[in-house]
């Protein structure tokens, strides 16, 4: 074996390296630096697993207990480390359990690259054992996708893959290689891609845009900053807060834009949206000028259109052309990376301060916490609220954890409240809103950042779509730490329910197992609160434990996320209860 | 907004896949596409979609976008029928004993300017390039003595403006 592996590297120093189709995977993943994948075998993909357990001292392979899972954890694992998730399936259902974390990671720009297993060529469109036209299905829900049935495709299409997820706005690319092209053997070589002629991932910026987006900034007595994940994904965090600071313009955040900013920043005004923040919300209607940045305004973002900041100017940074005059017309559209576009703009604009206007954010803010936020983190009534358990999470943790949520109202009150300093540190599924999100993508969220604190935080439904998950982190003895809100109902669907269906709370009532008996099942330490004097404590004693833990908190069972934009209102109409 | 007609040119890379790609642009907006073409373009190797829809100014060129931003899209362009030359193709088959036992049938020949492909013993072939609404009344004139068969192409055009592919295209090359 290794004197074979000897001669193979001899060979590669001289002329192509003559290999297997799959061990070129391998290869080719080395030479992209993954070290991390997850997945789940299957006929189809035998090959490659075959080189997997050759190369397993240099790839770690991550047997998730569904490919989901291994989606969203390839996820995690990308959005906390800015490098591009892998994850691994067969072919036939192995990959349609991919779809749903493929259509997550391209709503939410996340880089990802899966590897699915496919029958052999020549039994294509044969309706053979396990076959599925992943290609097809994953084309809507992919920035990319290709089917390799030659082996000698392979490097090429590898490096295409890599550099298509992570250019530009990053986003998922799916590969289907046939069984054949796995066995079939070529001669390898590796070169990186460095272009594709048909695809320019970042707009050159023009410097008439910027200069005009400055004369609009210079000019404005009400502006107001939403930026987005693309100051993440573009790492123009520096950037954006010389910006703020320098202009003294007040800034609120989409939800995937959270921790791009410290949340603890005078000038950071809170979340837009429908359970965003009362003042950002009300005062989109009411500034002069908006300022766009890595933001697609989404409908969650901006409620009604008609209605929706119809009084100000827009500036529009953006790296994704399409995105452009796609929900709201931009007075001036700035293309390019944030990072590029910002620095550039910087020198432009002049210092200032908007005292009286950040006064006005102030004023809601103390409307909001009065009405809605001191009765969520400071309860005086008997059940505990998710706010709580949130706000002293935020204090052990001193606001340096990762925080993973999962969808619904523990989503919205964890975005509201959990408190970041550094970037890279909230991962939610916010485009696609994916129940089963969060306990996978804390996996990986842990492994792309083994130094830092991974807190998930889920409800009661979305624990139970993933929930065998809970089988990689006692394997792995992965130390994240899993915290379950449980209000015994699908509460954000409840809350609706309520609010618009007249409280007909048709299938949303959650007959739910013992969580703490599953996870000592598990082998994880576990723990339940049902009262205020016990979660202070229990929450250190979470953060503290070196090993995985699993805390269950039960919460009210009928609590409302407040404040709210009803579906189809404008912002200004947001409710505060 | 108003909605009218307009030509969606694309020009592509030649994948498979690429085609189911872009109908699914238009798929999710629930968006008919009214005519298809696809051929080679005037420059090697770079296909050229040829998609006619009926829709508002605002959604075309959101659409248009959408299509460009595919990875193994070059370039997409839309445009309104004036500015455009556009034709459709289409070929009537009909029974042979009506070219000598119908007089009229000659005289719709010569008026729509169309041309006999093929007279076998059973049937001849009528080839007719134009306007839509042309080879509809072409269509009209000759149901009433029987077609039996009728197919129609979907619209080619080209831009009266230039499309600057081969500058993208070399752009790119000396990057």
């Amino acid at each position: 074996m290794e004197t074979l592996k000897e001669q193979k590297k001899d060979a590669k120093n001289s002329t192509a390296l003559k290999i297997s189709g799959a061990e070129a995977v391998i290869h080719c993943l080395l030479a992209e630096g993954v070290d991390l994948i997850y997945g789940y075998p299957g006929g189809a993909i035998m090959p490659i697993y075959d080189e997997l357990y050759k190369f397993q001292d240099k790839l770690t392979h991550i047997l998730t207990r569904h490919e989901q899972g291994a989606t969203h954890a390839a996820q995690g694992y990308a959005r906390v480390s800015g490098k591009v998730g892998v994850a691994m399936a067969t072919s036939g259902p192995g990959a349609t359990n991919l779809v749903t974390g493929l259509a997550d990671a391209q709503i939410d720009s996340t880089p990802m690259v899966c590897i699915t297993g496919q029958v052999p060529r020549h039994l294509l469109g044969s309706d053979a054992f396990q076959e599925t036209d992943i290609v097809g299905i994953s084309t809507p829900v992919t920035k990319w996708n290709y089917q390799i049935t030659r082996a000698d495709e392979i490097p090429e299409i590898m490096a295409k893959a890599f550099y298509i997820a992570r250019s530009g706005r990053p986003g998922p690319v799916l590969i289907d290689i046939t069984k054949n092209a796995q066995f079939d053997e070529l001669d390898f070589t590796y070169e990186k891609c460095s272009g594709v002629r048909s695809y320019k991932p970042v707009p050159k910026p023009d410097i008439k845009a910027i200069e005009a987006a400055a004369e609009l900034i210079n000019a404005a007595k009400k502006p107001m900053i939403v930026f987005g994940q693309g100051v993440i994904l573009g790492e123009a965090e520096e950037e954006l807060k010389a910006f703020v600071e320098k202009t003294g313009i007040p800034a609120a955040w989409t939800i995937l834009g959270l921790s791009a900013m410290d949340t603890s920043h005078p000038l950071n005004v809170g979340m837009v949206g429908m359970h965003g923040n009362y003042g950002p919300n009300v005062l989109t209607n009411e500034c002069d000028l908006l300022i766009a940045i890595g933001m697609r305004f989404d409908d969650r973002v901006t409620g009604s259109l008609d209605t929706y900041a119809k009084q100000a100017k827009v500036i529009h940074f953006e790296i994704d052309p399409a995105e452009i005059n796609k929900n709201v017309n931009a007075d001036v559209a700035v293309l390019g990376n944030a990072k590029q576009t910002l620095d550039l703009l910087l020198p432009l604009v002049y210092k200032n301060e908007h005292k009286d206007w950040k006064a006005e954010f102030d004023k809601k803010h103390q409307i909001e916490f009065d009405t809605v936020i001191k009765n969520d983190i400071t309860p005086t009534k008997e059940g505990l609220t998710m706010g709580e358990v949130i706000e002293q999470i935020n204090i052990a943790s001193e606001h340096k954890a990762v925080i993973v949520t999962d969808v619904g109202q523990h989503q919205m009150i964890a975005c509201r409240y959990a408190k970041f300093k550094q970037s890279k540190s909230n991962i939610t599924s916010g485009g696609l809103g994916t129940m089963g999100f969060a306990l996978p993508a804390a996996i990986g969220a842990k492994m792309g950042a083994m130094d830092r604190e991974v807190v998930a935080i889920i409800g009661d439904g979305g624990y139970q779509m993933t929930i065998q998950e809970l089988g990689v982190i006692f394997q792995h003895n992965v130390p994240v730490k899993i915290v379950v809100l449980n209000n015994d109902h699908l509460g954000m669907v409840r809350q609706w329910q309520e609010l618009f269906f007249e409280s007909r709370y048709a299938s949303t009532v959650m007959v739910n197992p013992d969580f703490v008996k599953i996870a000592e099942g598990y082998h994880i330490k576990s723990k339940r609160v049902s009262v205020r004097s016990e979660l202070k404590d229990t929450i250190s004693e979470m953060m503290a434990s070196k090993d995985p833990y699993f805390l269950e908190v039960k919460v009210e069972k009928e609590d409302n996320v407040f404040p709210m934009i009803p579906s189809g209102a404008s912002v200004s109409d947001i409710r505060l209860k | 907004m108003e909605k009218q007609w307009y030509t969606i040119s694309v020009y592509s890379e030649n994948n498979i896949g690429l085609l189911n790609r872009i109908s699914g642009i238009f798929l999710k907006r629930h968006i008919n596409i009214e005519s298809l073409n696809v051929s080679k373009s005037e420059i090697e190797n770079v296909s050229k979609f040829t998609i006619v829809i009926f829709a508002s100014e605002e959604w075309t060129r959101k659409i248009v976008g959408q299509i460009e931003k595919q990875i193994e899209v070059i370039k997409a362009f839309y445009h309104t029928d004036d500015e455009t030359i556009y034709q459709e193709s289409a070929l009537f088959k009909i029974e042979s004993h009506l070219l000598f036992d119908e007089r009229q049938i000659q005289n719709i020949i010569k008026e729509s300017n169309s041309q006999i492909v093929t007279v076998a013993r059973d049937f001849f072939v009528l080839a007719k390039s134009g306007r839509r609404h042309e080879i509809d009344e072409m269509h009209d004139a000759l149901e009433p003595y029987g077609i039996m068969q009728f197919v129609r192409s979907g619209r080619i055009a080209v831009s009266k403006a230039a499309m600057p592919i081969t500058n993208i295209l070399s752009e790119f090359q000396n990057k």
